[in-house]
C-alpha cells in the first residue's frame, strides 16, 4: 500500500505549483486554471484521507466540491468574457480600471 | 505494485502541472491540464474512490476543460502576455514565496504523521457513497441545486445586452 503521506505530499506540491502560477502568470485564463489546479489537489488530500480513516465522508467532501467548482467556472469564465466585452484583454496587468 | 502505478501517476501529474504553468499558449496550458486531471482520476481510484473517478472525469475533463477550451478560442486570448516587459523582482519573489509554502506544508506534514492506508476498499464503494448521499446528506445534497441554479442565472444575467439608455 502506498502511505498516505504520499499523496498528500503531491497534493501539497501541485497546490504549491498552482500559487506559483497565480503569482507569476499575467493571462487571467491561466490564471484561473491555476486555481481549478489547486482546487484538485485539496480534494486529492481529501480523498487520501478518507482512504486512509476508511470514512466515506471525505468523498462526500470531495464531490461537493466538485460541484461548487463547476459552478465556479461557469461564472469565473462569463465575469471573464464580460471584462473582455469592455476592456478586450485578458492580461490583468492592463486591466487597472480602480487604480487611483 | 500500487507504489510503482503511483510513481507514474505521480511523475505525470507533477509534469502536467509544470508544463501548465510553463507554456506560453493558454490553449496548451489547458491540454496540459487536462493532463493532470486525468492523473488525479487514476489516484482516485488507487484511493479506492471510483465514483470520484468517474465524477472527475465527466465534470472537470469533460465539462470544465471543454469550457475553459471554448473560451480561450472564443476570447483569442492564446497569447495575451506576448510581448510585454514583466517586472524583474516578481519572478524571483514568487518562487521565494513557493518554496517558503511548501516547506511549512511538508514541516506540518513531517510533523504530523498520517496513518497508513489499509487495504480494505468496500468503504468507497458507489453504493456507499449513494447511500450516504441520499441519507445523513440529503440537505446539502438538495441545497446544491440551489447553488447551480444560482450560477446558471448569474451567468445568463451576466451575459444579457447592456441597456442602450442613459
Amino acid at each position: 500500500m502506498v502511505p498516505t503521506i504520499y499523496y498528500v505530499g503531491l497534493a501539497a506540491l501541485l497546490f504549491t505549483i498552482g500559487v506559483t502560477g497565480v503569482l507569476i502568470r499575467r493571462n487571467a485564463l491561466v490564471m484561473f486554471m491555476s486555481i481549478e489546479l489547486m482546487l484538485n489537489s485539496a480534494n486529492l488530500a481529501l480523498v487520501a484521507f478518507a482512504n486512509a480513516r476508511q470514512d466515506t465522508a471525505g468523498q462526500i467532501i470531495v464531490f461537493f466540491t466538485i460541484v461548487v467548482a463547476a459552478a465556479e467556472v461557469a461564472v469565473g469564465l462569463a465575469l471573464l468574457m464580460t471584462i473582455f466585452r469592455t476592456k478586450r484583454t485578458t492580461n490583468i496587468d492592463e486591466l487597472n480600471g480602480l487604480k487611483g | 505494485m500500487d507504489i510503482v502505478l503511483f510513481s507514474i501517476t505521480a511523475l505525470i501529474a507533477i509534469i502536467g502541472a509544470v508544463a501548465m504553468l510553463l507554456s506560453k499558449n493558454a490553449v496548451h496550458s489547458a491540454l496540459f491540464l487536462l493532463m493532470n486531471f486525468g492523473a488525479i482520476a487514476v489516484l482516485y481510484l488507487l484511493l479506492h474512490a471510483p465514483f470520484l473517478f468517474a465524477v472527475q472525469l465527466i465534470v472537470y475533463a469533460g465539462a470544465i476543460i471543454v469550457l475553459f477550451l471554448f473560451v480561450v478560442m472564443l476570447l483569442g486570448a492564446e497569447r495575451a502576455e506576448d510581448g510585454e516587459v514583466p517586472q524583474r523582482w516578481q519572478l524571483p519573489l514568487a518562487i521565494a514565496m513557493a518554496v517558503i509554502l511548501f516547506g511549512q506544508m511538508a514541516y506540518v506534514l513531517l510533523r504530523n504523521v498520517a496513518p497508513v492506508a489499509s487495504n480494505s476498499g468496500d468503504f468507497g464503494a458507489p453504493e456507499k457513497v449513494a447511500a450516504a448521499l441520499f441519507t445523513s446528506y440529503l440537505l446539502p445534497f438538495e441545497v446544491t441545486s440551489m447553488v447551480i441554479l444560482a450560477a446558471t442565472i448569474g451567468v445568463v444575467v451576466l451575459h444579457l445586452p447592456e441597456k442602450r439608455s442613459a
